[in-house]
């Protein structure tokens, strides 16, 4: 923050521009610090079984995250923890059946999850305007 | 593939309260739960399943069904709504001189808390809080407060002669309300000033209460302040959160199982708030079929269910031994009743888009993340 009250006028010079995910997501808040990633595979992880770290998240993706990657028939097992309250990490566990790679099914249940959104939002604006229009005729 | 009947989703849908317990509270529909059955995601399947129904909507308040959905799912939105939609609120206050009553550090709580409004295009344009450094037009809004309060020309007339005691009408300034911000532009900032200027609108940034009550002072009190507003989210500071109040609850679902007739129907009417359960009049039709519960009872009132939204499941009318056997009290898992009352950024029903967009764009960052870490 500011030191002092300083008008906000120094527009060319632009000191604190986001690199990296803080950039190309830049609608979002900028949650990433220097070199941190987002998600990381923990040690332990095979092929078909893995837990995740990601960083900055919490129930609100790790809950809905679990809920759609246990819809993936291939999935044996799929389950979220926040290891410390006060720690802001949330850990995905995929445990999925045969040779099915536990990183698939995460990037599909992400898919999932964004396509979901997408019908979410249509079938409610839909029904916004269908309401809309009974209430002006 | 085995597909179950209606029925039996109806079963499996629904949530029982009874005296002292509740039953069948998770959901089921995963794969492997019901051997023969598809429960795997499929995005047709859904959209032909999902249903919205609107119930309120006011500029500011909506209310809405949304059917279908999964409880993680319904809990995600809701929980953004809350806390990862932004809007703008003061961060910072420099304060010049302030001589009223209030205290400097209550005065900047207060402040924080004050919602403002602003342009949409300028809105989306502004980048957020900035981390370090100096603020600068594409991340701080500035609002300054400068009020002196003081006598009336007339007032001290008003006081001796009238017997006047209203400090509004004795002072001016007596009340510092949440209009007397003034926005001052910046560089890049004066196209949005212009454009809402256009559209006849005096400011694109304005308090969505004008009359909200920040400080009183007498005369001779002074406050000059200067404050930066900045972008951020309900999860780090709660004056960020666009919304007063976001929450669900699951649709109520009342089954009156065995016919309830006469006396014990209005008494059973009274077990709920009004409009929950009406009375009937037993028709000669039914009352004359010999195997119908009716039989006999024709003219008398039967209890029917009139508006089931309306019963917050007190579970009243289970305390009552007539009702117990006759009664089957509930509620439909995947039924959510949202209501969003905004606190004016967005409509309430925008607010609901966004919160849709940013669990989009959370999906979206997480997938990109995971190509970044295989790198």
């Amino acid at each position: 923050m500011a030191e002092d009250g300083q008008d906000p006028s120094l527009a060319d010079q632009e000191d604190d521009e986001p690199k990296g995910l803080n950039e190309e997501f830049s609608e979002l808040p900028p949650v990433l610090k220097g070199d941190e990633k987002l998600i990381e595979l923990l040690p332990g992880a095979t092929d078909n079984a893995a837990s995740f770290l990601f960083r900055y998240e919490d129930h609100t993706l790790g809950n809905a995250l679990r809920h759609i990657i246990m819809k993936n028939p291939q999935v044996e097992f799929c389950g979220y923890s926040i290891p410390h309250p006060a720690e802001a990490k949330m850990h995905i566990r995929i445990q999925t059946y045969d040779d099915v790679s536990a990183q698939e099914v995460l990037e599909k249940g992400l898919d999932d999850l964004a396509d979901l959104c997408d019908v979410v939002v249509e079938k409610f604006n839909e029904a916004r305007n269908e309401s809309d229009s009974q209430m002006t005729a | 593939m085995t597909q179950p009947s209606e029925a039996e989703l109806a079963k499996r849908r629904f949530v029982e309260f009874t005296a002292e317990t509740i039953k069948n509270t998770s959901a089921t529909d995963y794969p492997g739960v019901y051997p023969g059955e598809d429960h795997s995601w499929n995005i047709d399947k859904f959209r032909d399943s999902f249903q919205v129904e609107f119930h309120e909507t006011k500029a500011f308040v909506s209310s809405f069904s949304l059917i279908g959905l999964s409880a993680p799912i319904a809990n995600a939105f809701r929980r953004i709504l809350i806390a990862e939609v932004p809007t703008i609120a003061i961060e910072d206050v420099y304060i010049s001189n302030n001589t009223s009553v209030i205290q400097d550090e209550v005065l900047a709580q207060r402040m924080g808390l004050i919602p403002f409004k602003i342009d949409d295009d300028l809105f989306k344009w502004l980048k957020w809080a900035p981390a370090k450094g100096q603020p600068r037009d594409y991340n701080t809004i500035q609002l300054d407060l400068e009020v002196n309060c003081e006598w009336f020309e007339d007032g001290k007339d008003k006081y001796k002669k009238a017997g006047e005691r209203d400090p509004r009408k004795l002072y001016k300034n007596a009340h510092v309300y949440a209009r007397d911000f003034v926005f001052k532009p910046v560089n890049r900032q004066m196209p949005f000033v212009n454009a809402s200027n256009d559209r006849g609108i005096p400011s694109p940034v304005f308090p969505m209460h004008p009359e909200l009550l920040i400080a009183k002072l007498r005369p001779g009190q002074v406050i000059k302040i200067k404050t930066h507003a900045v972008k951020g989210i309900g999860a780090d500071h709660a004056k960020f959160s666009p919304c007063a109040t976001a929450s669900y609850r699951l649709m109520p679902k009342i089954d009156i199982i065995k016919p309830i007739i006469g006396a014990d129907a209005s008494k059973f009417a009274r077990c709920f708030p009004e409009g929950v359960i009406s009375l009937k009049p037993v028709t000669e039709e039914q009352a004359e079929d010999e195997n119908s519960p009716y039989a006999g009872h024709e003219g008398e009132k039967y209890a029917v269910v009139a508006d089931a939204m309306k019963d917050p499941v007190t579970r009243e009318c289970l305390r009552h031994p007539e009702f117990t056997d006759k009664v089957r009290l509930g509620r439909i898992q995947d039924h959510f009743i949202f209501k969003i009352e905004s606190t004016g950024q967005f409509t309430s029903n925008d607010l609901f888009v966004e919160a849709a967009k940013v669990l989009k764009l959370k999906c979206l960052r997480a997938k990109r993340a995971i190509q970044l870490m295989n790198k």
